[in-house]
């Protein structure tokens, strides 16, 4: 409706025809575009005497701004048990006025989002994860089921599948843990040389590097990469299906959304996660190497062979162990929350972030157990 | 160009790489039509839509808005026009980190001077309008699909747009619910003189509310008629009569 909406404003009167009822004239133009009054300054003026509301208009054009100021007027009218008489408003607003009161207000929508103080969230986010836990088992359970029936032969898992998520968390990861591997070599040579440095022991820099990034550092770097990447994108992927209602689809099929969705999932974490845990540590030996060799001036083989003196197989036992149990981990947590998310775009999000934050969790809780106990083993 | 066409298309063609959606569309939207762009399921309706709306640049062809060439302005402008529609998406597209509320009240406190209560008032009427009134403080994800799709066009409509683009506004509602939604889209009409696209196949919405038409042919790829959609029932291409007939003609 295009007007030249300088030529005119609005325009409001009010003129007490007699005791009892209160006239209000609109004039002008009662558009969106303008600064309109509030409708707090006219109800402010109704005292308890008035009893009747009338209108009379001349406008020269109004919208939704006019629309909503007078159903504010209308409420207001109603709540004191005034009656107003719509005589004398356009037709259309009428029309509308009565297309908005045809379906009654709903009281039980009318709720208010009540504030809590930090100490009720976080006794609410204790019980919510200790009635969680349960849940955590049964998912955990349904998967050592599903592990049953792959190995009795009874599982729908698809192998294709299996490849394919095989070959999207293990070699498409593969930039990702190259780089933060060698960037992490690179800070455990410098580390090393700094301190050994000064008892004249610089040569250890390549048993402190071997032994930490096979033993220790390339599983837990490789851990918390795959978290954040692999993990969020299964929370994100199986939310997804749950809000699209695919799992619902597999369930009322009778199909297990576990042996079709997380088993080939964490199958595929299992045996990605030691080789890039493998690759990870060598990566890491090549850049205590070329730090080594170009900065601290020790030789390449003299390098080379103290790093094969410091490993051991034992080494690579742990290493491969820790990479599996933490693709495990990372793989439960992801299947977990995808599989718990809610119904909502919101929902994908939170999942995903809940994923990699359960991840992490377990990965440290579990890091922490195998380090206690191949310390009490004397691996 | 008339004064009383609030849209024209001109020689548009929309196409994916070398699949071509439709082409050489030519039809014209008056002030106050209820204008309904029909066809079969993947004809190209909603992409069609999305280049109607600025989401998708034609590959060949414009859309002009009163006599102003959306697709050949500047940003500013473009932008300026935009805002001059209002959109309802098929399913709502409810911002679901907002209250329906503040969802309503956005696109008010972004682009007029309103003080808050008034911004309020406004979203209580225009959900009011949509039958959701006293569901303010509730999120999109606490909602049905129909009553998301009825919060998606109070949005639309909170700036009173000029041109109103609605997309499937029937599909997944109930008979009554429908209805009513038809009904306030004539009232919008008639009240404000706002000019609706609809972007639908049901033929109750067609029949019921539309005074002009354009369909578009999946077999073809291009629009094979106008028109008001009661008299293509009857005199229209025998394709058009097929499909409003449900096959029936």
């Amino acid at each position: 409706m295009p007007t030249d909406k300088n030529k005119q404003r609005w325009h409001l009167e009010t003129n007490q025809i007699d005791a009892n009822i209160l006239e209000v004239s609109f004039s002008g133009r009662w558009c969106l575009d303008q600064d309109l009054p509030s409708p707090d300054l006219l109800t402010s003026e109704m005292d308890g005497s008035i009893n009747r509301l009338t209108f009379r208009t001349e406008l020269s054009s109004w919208d939704s701004g006019f629309l909503a100021y007078l159903s504010c007027l209308i409420k207001f009218s109603a709540e004191r048990g005034i009656h107003t008489d719509q005589g004398g408003l356009p037709e259309g607003v009428r029309d509308l006025l009565t297309l908005a009161t045809a379906v009654p207000e709903q009281k039980i929508a009318g709720r208010q989002h009540v504030k809590r103080s930090m100490l009720f969230r976080a006794g609410s986010a204790a019980i919510r994860f200790f009635h969680g836990a349960p849940e955590m088992l049964s998912f955990l359970g349904q998967i050592v089921f599903s592990f049953g029936r792959l190995i009795s032969g009874r599982t729908r898992l698809r192998w294709s599948d299996l490849w394919w998520e095989i070959e999207e968390v293990g070699p498409r990861a593969l930039l990702i843990v190259s780089v933060i591997s060698f960037l992490v070599g690179l800070i455990l040579a410098y580390l090393g040389a700094d301190q050994l440095r000064m008892v004249g022991a610089q040569i250890f820099i390549a048993d402190l590097v071997a032994i930490g990034m096979v033993r220790e550092v390339g599983a837990l770097m490789t851990g918390i990469i795959i978290a954040g990447r692999t993990g969020s994108a299964f929370a994100a992927k199986l939310g997804t299906m749950q809000v699209n209602e695919e799992i619902d689809a597999f369930r009322t099929l009778g199909i297990s959304p576990i042996d079709f969705l997380v088993l080939p999932r964490i199958l595929a974490l299992m045996l990605m996660v030691p080789l890039l845990t493998l690759y990870s540590g060598f990566v890491g030996m090549l850049a205590g190497l070329l730090i080594s060799t170009s900065i601290f001036d020790i030789g390449m083989f003299e390098y080379y062979h103290e790093t094969l003196n410091a490993l051991e197989l034992k080494h690579f036992m742990v290493g491969l162990t820790k990479g599996s149990v933490y693709g495990a981990m990372v793989a439960y947590a992801g299947c977990l929350r995808g599989m718990q998310c809610g119904r909502s775009a919101e929902a994908v999000g939170e999942a995903a972030t809940s994923a990699v934050v359960t991840s992490i969790l377990l990965i440290t809780i579990s890091a922490s157990i195998l380090t206690i106990l191949f310390y009490q083993l004397g691996i | 160009m008339d004064t009383a066409t609030h849209i024209e298309v001109r020689n548009l063609t929309m196409a994916y790489g070398d699949h071509v959606v439709q082409h050489d569309l030519n039809f014209t939207v008056d002030k106050g039509d209820i204008f309904v762009i029909m066809g079969g399921n993947g004809c190209g309706k909603s992409t069609l839509m999305r280049s109607l709306i600025g989401l998708q640049r034609p590959t060949e062809g414009t859309v002009f808005y009163q006599g102003v060439d959306f697709w050949n302005v500047d940003p500013d402008q473009h932008e300026r026009l935009k805002r001059r529609l209002g959109i309802m998406f098929q399913g709502g597209a409810m911002w679901s980190s907002l209250t329906l509320a503040e969802n309503v009240a956005l696109p008010l406190s972004e682009y007029t001077d309103l003080s808050p209560r008034l911004i309020d008032e406004i979203v209580s009427f225009k959900l009011a309008l949509v039958g959701l009134a006293g569901f303010e403080g509730f999120y999109p994800a606490e909602l049905s699909g129909g009553m998301k799709k009825r919060a998606g066009l109070a949005r639309a409509m909170a700036l009173d747009p000029d041109i109103l683009i609605i997309d499937e506004p029937s599909s997944g509602l109930d008979p009554l619910t429908a209805r009513r939604l038809d009904n306030l889209i004539v009232e919008l009409r008639e009240s404000l003189g706002t000019t609706i696209v609809l972007i639908t196949h049901e033929l109750a919405s067609i029949l019921g509310i539309g005074n002009n038409s354009v369909f578009l042919d999946s077999e073809t790829h291009t629009m094979i008629a106008t028109g008001n959609p009661k008299e293509a029932i009857h005199s229209g291409d025998p394709r058009v009569r097929h499909f409003l007939t449900r096959g029936e003609a």
